[in-house]
């Protein structure tokens, strides 16, 4: 672990020192409350590893409804039919929009999957050795926290159809159940990345390295 | 011996220490390791992104009160505004849905903008912050993940390609001041440098 050297940094923790993550002001490590921005100060959010857990649980469960029940109800002049995203995504592949297929595929299908693997893997790695480096770690939770929220897209898809599509008997979009237990997921999954505290990615450089008997360190 | 803890900084992200100073023009202040960007100061933002928060309430207004797309088809046609939108799920449980969607694409956006009107106005004619700015300066950035007119607009142009094989689309005025808010509303963002605001709200609190 001889490499970590260059990134062993001298912490606000390690100085006694305990910085808000709102305002980025620095506070001795007594304080409880930043008194420039009035948010609660934390050294290390002990409690963030539950919430972020919680969050993550209730967006999954909320993710499962999301992709049995309807999205969309359409109905012309000779049928009725309930489209899942999935079937929606069918749908359009047969109108040849293949191109838009793909951006529903990936906003509700590709991203939502790979926000909860992300968010579950950067859990558990704070607590043990990991084949990607701190630095690879941060950069998949600034993806994670950047990406979430355009998972909404379908959403707004869905309104923006049922608000529009409204042609009497001719052809109408409804949104259907499906659409509430999406955006809930979205919520929750965007709760859950936001309960994460990123500094414990970095937490375990100063750590070994301290158990390795104190390397120089930089000031 | 460590210096006065008001001059110091720490990363939010990985909480590496460093001395804050401010950068020389053009330049941005990055933590060594994590490489967040810490400090990004830019010439007269104050003046600018108050501009564009007045842009921003202006298009929101307008957005809600012009027409926003409109669909025909043999014979039958309908208009949809942006409250329309907002409001499409009507049936039972979906109606805390259309409470989201009008917070994401219309409330947000806007309370962002008035928020940051309250906290930076002050700052730019060099008088002392009004009561409850650092307050508002924190929730306007508690808020930021939570704008989501560019995600909007974006929905925007899948849901028409999907409808454009079906019926005849007309915009209106509404659906251009979107598209104008949109791009308002990230380059506010990129101009607004927290470290910055937080610092002159420091500086003029204590005048």
């Amino acid at each position: 672990m001889r490499d970590l050297g260059k990134d062993i940094a001298l912490t606000a923790r390690d100085a006694g020192l305990v910085a808000c993550t709102r305002c980025q002001r620095v506070w001795p490590m007594a304080e409880d409350r930043c008194d420039r921005c009035g948010a609660r100060l934390a050294s290390r959010d002990t409690g963030s590893l539950s919430r972020v857990w919680a969050w993550w649980c209730v967006g999954v469960m909320a993710y499962i409804p999301a992709n049995l029940w309807p999205m969309l109800v359409t109905r012309t002049l000779m049928s009725e039919s309930e489209d899942t995203i999935v079937g929606g995504v069918i749908e359009l592949m047969h109108h040849d929009a293949v191109g838009i297929a793909i951006v529903i595929l990936v906003a509700s299908v590709g991203i939502p999957v790979a926000k909860f693997i992300a968010i579950a893997y950067l859990a558990l790695s704070v607590r043990r050795v990991t084949l990607l480096s701190a630095h690879r770690r941060q950069q998949l939770y600034e993806i994670v926290e950047y990406i979430g929220r355009w998972s909404m897209i379908d959403v707004f898809v869905v309104a923006i159809l049922s608000a529009l599509v409204q042609l009497n008997v001719v052809a109408s979009v409804n949104p259907g159940p499906a659409s509430l237990a999406f955006a809930l997921s979205v919520i929750f999954t965007m709760l859950s990345a936001q309960a994460f505290d990123p500094r414990m990615i970095w937490d375990r450089i100063e750590e070994s390295a301290r158990s390795e008997g104190g390397e120089a360190r930089p000031a | 011996m460590l210096p006065d803890p008001a001059e110091l900084i720490a990363c939010p992200t990985c909480d590496a220490l460093y001395r804050a100073r401010q950068p020389a023009a053009g330049e941005r202040a990055v933590c060594e390791r994590c490489h967040t960007v810490l400090i990004a100061p830019r010439a007269r933002a104050g003046m600018s992104i108050i501009m564009l928060s007045l842009a921003t309430l202006i298009l929101v207004a307008g957005a809600i009160n012009f027409p926003f797309l409109r669909i025909s088809r043999a014979g039958f046609g309908n208009d949809a505004s942006i409250l329309d939108t907002a409001l499409a799920f009507t049936e039972g449980p979906l109606q805390l849905l259309s409470l989201a969607v009008l917070a994401l694409i219309v409330l947000i956006p806007a309370t962002r903008a008035l928020l940051t009107l309250y906290v930076l106005t002050p700052v730019v004619m060099d008088r002392s912050p009004w009561r409850g700015a650092a307050q508002a300066f924190r929730l306007s950035e508690a808020l930021r993940p939570w704008s989501m007119a560019e995600i909007f607009s974006i929905g925007c142009a899948v849901a028409l390609v999907k409808v454009a094989d079906l019926a005849n689309l007309t915009f209106g005025p509404a659906f251009w001041m979107f598209c104008v808010l949109t791009v308002v509303v990230v380059v506010q963002d990129q101009w607004m440098d927290r470290w910055s605001v937080w610092a002159s709200l420091d500086r003029e609190a204590a005048t």
